[in-house]
């Protein structure tokens, strides 16, 4: 089992035509992926690597029959739309890739998305992937290398930055721990999937064991995630692992990811660590440390 | 990208919420004029880009236009949390009855735009709701279905508000929300909305916050506040080494090499990602290193970029190494950032392998990018050193550093 | 300047083609090769942005056009 995607999720790509995208549709092609269509508005007839190219996400529906999911990476300016587009057609998952999106066109899909029962995963974002089964987006990167970092196994990886969430599961990989799902959330203010939202999906999956987080300074999601898990008496381990500590003294200056920046308390690192601490998060300060500390949370859960 | 009061009170007069008489003052003559426009006693406020003026000093009160030359000269120069202030806002002094505090902001939980109301306004918002949570309501409202005043109405109802009041502040508060959604502000804030003794309520004060990727949507509104494109209205300004990064970024359209921020030590980074940047920073730091810039690359830059992003480090003064680090790349590639900093020390009259304390990029087309490297001589690592210990490895060749 | 890293040669017998130039031009996607009235012409400030991908390689006759890694020589 998996969360989100299957090997059979059968999906599309919004601006299939673009750079990024014609090498995120190899890179998901090599790894297996199921691409059924393509969408830029005025190309259709191309092909990308073979996949049939459309003007509208109607037209991939009408051809293929019903696609669950759908990669949008199409510039800022038009974000916004396209995930109107693919929820309105029907598409039941969207990953947005794209970089710099206003969060009012982000939160407006959200409150569409949530009307018609649909997922935003992202945006700035590299996408979902689930070891030997199939990925939906730019995590990983070419094939051979997404095969070299990711192994199948039980540990699930939500992370605010896409980059770290390929040396996480490097890192497990090279300790001898699997990933079941791994999700990069995207790193602006305002992001479609939080950790907390994911949590239901992880702790329903029978193959999930524990979960390894990537954080960072700036928002609430934290602690969102620190409230879910006493609520809701999670059965899941979770370690964390906590970037940006040097920000705590930097306040109103933004490093990193849009949604990187402390504005108040809350935001920095010493508060979100002591609320995932006090929620029993683990909490590590160095990535090589989280194999360590999963395999101890997972021995003690044995003992009980 | 936050406004100045006297920016954000231009927004608010462009939909007619109620404002007192005033005035921007860029001279002390001026602020004698203004002042002598409205008549009676002023306010004089310094125009900066930061809470705690008063506290700073950097608010005075005057009688008439007499005293004002004088209070502008002592006001403008007090930098407040180490902003300067760009000129003196003047204003009309009315007798207030009752102080309110309005703000709409996102809530990133939620997804929603939230608006906050309270009939205790011009105090710290946080200690009213810990003491008195019955004069502080919190509503969302939909960003997508249509909006109407009675969420404003509810809203100020719920903290005890009523009469001929209610009515008053109900279009106020509704007009607010309007703006946060129309100028994809990320706050809209008015602390205190006043309520004076002859029964006007006016904005004394107000705090916009506009998104800056939403900024080439508002260009018209911006050009007419007169906020000019290069303005980050970061906590700092940037400095000369700042910019001259961004310029660097602007190269090309490939990838990113930029958000570089200026730090005063002697090891360069040339450090990404977004998370791989904090990360390496922190680390750094943890092993006694000083870096001399934060900075980020990635999205697979072109050579040019990675090579003037080495150069610009390089030629900061102090700066005696480099360390090129990132964590396992997946669509920047190893082998064109190496030919970048490669390239970059040698234009810059360096040889590689002496500048260059660690390369640790780990991923996309490594094996290619490891020979570059091993052709010059550079120490590199693969992903069996992590990112700690690569940073440690950097630092110790410092010198001097404690690890 | 020629390339630090990367040089690429155009056989004689190939560099005078215009149809062959064009194309060359239009497959790569870092702009090394320009097309020009006597054939095709290598952009030298371009080579070292060269990305391997072998479509100029693809798109000339084999062996026509060879791209050289100068770190491995």
């Amino acid at each position: 089992m998996s969360i989100l995607i299957t090997k059979d999720t059968r999906f599309l790509i919004q601006g299939i035509t673009g750079r990024e995208a014609v090498n995120l549709t190899r890179e998901n092609l090599d790894y297996g992926a199921q691409i059924v269509g393509g969408v830029t508005p005025g190309r259709a007839g191309r092909d990308v690597y073979g996949v049939p190219v459309y003007d509208c996400v109607s037209d991939v529906v009408a051809a293929h029959g019903k696609v669950q999911g759908s990669i949008v990476s199409v510039p800022p300016a038009f974000v916004k739309d396209a995930l109107f587009e693919a929820i309105e057609n029907g598409i039941e998952i969207v990953v947005v890739v794209t970089e710099n999106v206003p969060r009012k066109d982000v939160a407006q899909a959200v409150e569409l998305a949530r009307l018609r029962g649909a997922r935003i995963i992202g945006p700035n974002c590299l996408g979902i992937i689930s070891p030997d089964e199939a990925k939906m987006g730019g995590v990983g990167g070419p094939a051979a290398n997404t095969r070299q970092a990711y192994k199948k196994g039980n540990i699930g990886i939500m992370s605010r930055s896409g980059g770290m969430t390929t040396e996480i599961a490097s890192t497990l990989t090279a300790a001898g721990l699997g990933q079941s799902t791994c999700v990069s959330i995207g790193g602006d203010a305002i992001v479609g999937t939080t950790y907390a939202e994911l949590m239901p999906l992880f702790e329903a999956d029978a193959e999930t064991e524990a979960i390894a987080i990537y954080s960072e300074p700036g928002g609430r999601m934290e602690a969102e995630l620190a409230e879910w898990v006493k609520a809701n008496d999670s059965r899941l381990p979770i370690v964390a692992f906590m970037a940006g500590r040097f920000m705590d003294e930097m306040k109103g200056m933004r490093f990193g990811h849009a949604g990187t920046i402390v504005e108040g308390k809350e935001d920095t690192t010493s508060e979100k660590i002591a609320r995932m601490e006090a929620a029993g998060i683990s909490v590590a300060e160095r990535i090589e440390e989280i194999p360590d500390l999963i395999r101890k949370r997972l021995n003690r859960k044995g003992e009980n | 990208m936050r406004f100045y009061e006297y920016e954000s009170k231009a927004l608010f007069a462009r939909h007619r919420l109620p404002l007192g008489k005033g005035g921007v003052a860029r001279s002390r003559e001026e602020a004698a004029s203004v002042a002598r426009e409205i008549g009676g006693p002023v306010v004089l406020k310094s125009q900066v880009l930061s809470g705690g003026r008063m506290k700073a000093g950097a608010v005075k009160f005057a009688d008439g236009p007499d005293e004002c030359p004088a209070l502008f000269d002592q006001i403008l120069p007090i930098e407040v949390n180490g902003q300067k202030a760009r000129s003196v806002l003047v204003e009309e002094k009315s007798p207030v009855a009752q102080e309110y505090f309005v703000s709409v902001t996102w809530d990133g939980r939620r997804k929603l735009p939230v608006l906050l109301f309270s009939d205790m306004g011009g105090i710290d918002i946080e200690e009213v709701a810990e003491k008195h949570p019955e004069h502080v309501s919190k509503t969302h409202f939909s960003s997508i279905l249509p909006i109407t005043p009675r969420i404003a109405k509810e809203a100020i109802a719920a903290t005890g508000v009523s009469g001929g009041h209610l009515n008053k502040l109900t279009p106020i508060v509704f007009e607010l929300m309007k703006i946060f959604l129309e100028y994809d502000l990320t706050l809209a804030e008015v602390n205190p909305l006043a309520r004076l003794e002859d029964g006007r309520f006016i904005v004394l004060d107000g705090h916009v916050d506009m998104e800056a990727e939403a900024r080439g949507r508002h260009k018209a509104l911006l050009a007419e506040l007169g906020v000019g494109e290069d303005e980050t209205r970061q906590a700092r300004e940037p400095t000369a080494f700042e910019i001259a990064g961004r310029k660097v970024n602007e190269v090309d359209h490939r990838g990113v090499a930029g958000n570089v921020v200026e730090f005063d030590g002697n090891l360069g980074l040339v450090i990404g990602a977004g998370g791989g940047s904090l990360t390496l920073f922190d680390a750094v730091r943890k092993h006694g290193g000083k870096p001399a810039n934060y900075c980020e690359i990635g999205g697979n830059p072109s050579v040019t970029k990675a090579c003037e992003l080495t150069k610009l480090i390089l030629s900061k003064p102090g700066v005696e190494k480099i360390a090129v680090m990132m964590n396992v790349v997946s669509n920047t590639r190893v082998d064109i950032v190496a030919r970048g900093v490669v390239k970059g020390c040698l234009e810059s009259g360096k040889d590689p392998k002496d500048v260059i304390a660690i390369f640790r990029i780990p991923g996309s087309w490594e094996d290619e990018g490891f020979k570059i490297l091993e052709k010059y001589g550079v120490e590199y690592c693969d992903r069996s050193i992590s990112m700690y210990e690569a940073a440690g490895k950097a630092v110790a060749k410092m010198g001097g550093a404690t690890s | 300047m020629p390339g630090l890293f990367i040089d690429v040669k155009v056989a004689d017998a190939v560099a005078k083609d215009p149809e062959l130039a064009k194309k060359l031009e239009e497959v790569c996607p870092v702009s090394i090769f320009r097309a020009n009235d006597s054939g095709v012409e290598i952009v030298e400030e371009n080579l070292d942005e060269c990305v391997l991908c072998d479509l100029c390689i693809q798109a000339a006759p084999d062996g026509q056009v060879q791209v050289v890694k100068l770190y491995e020589s």
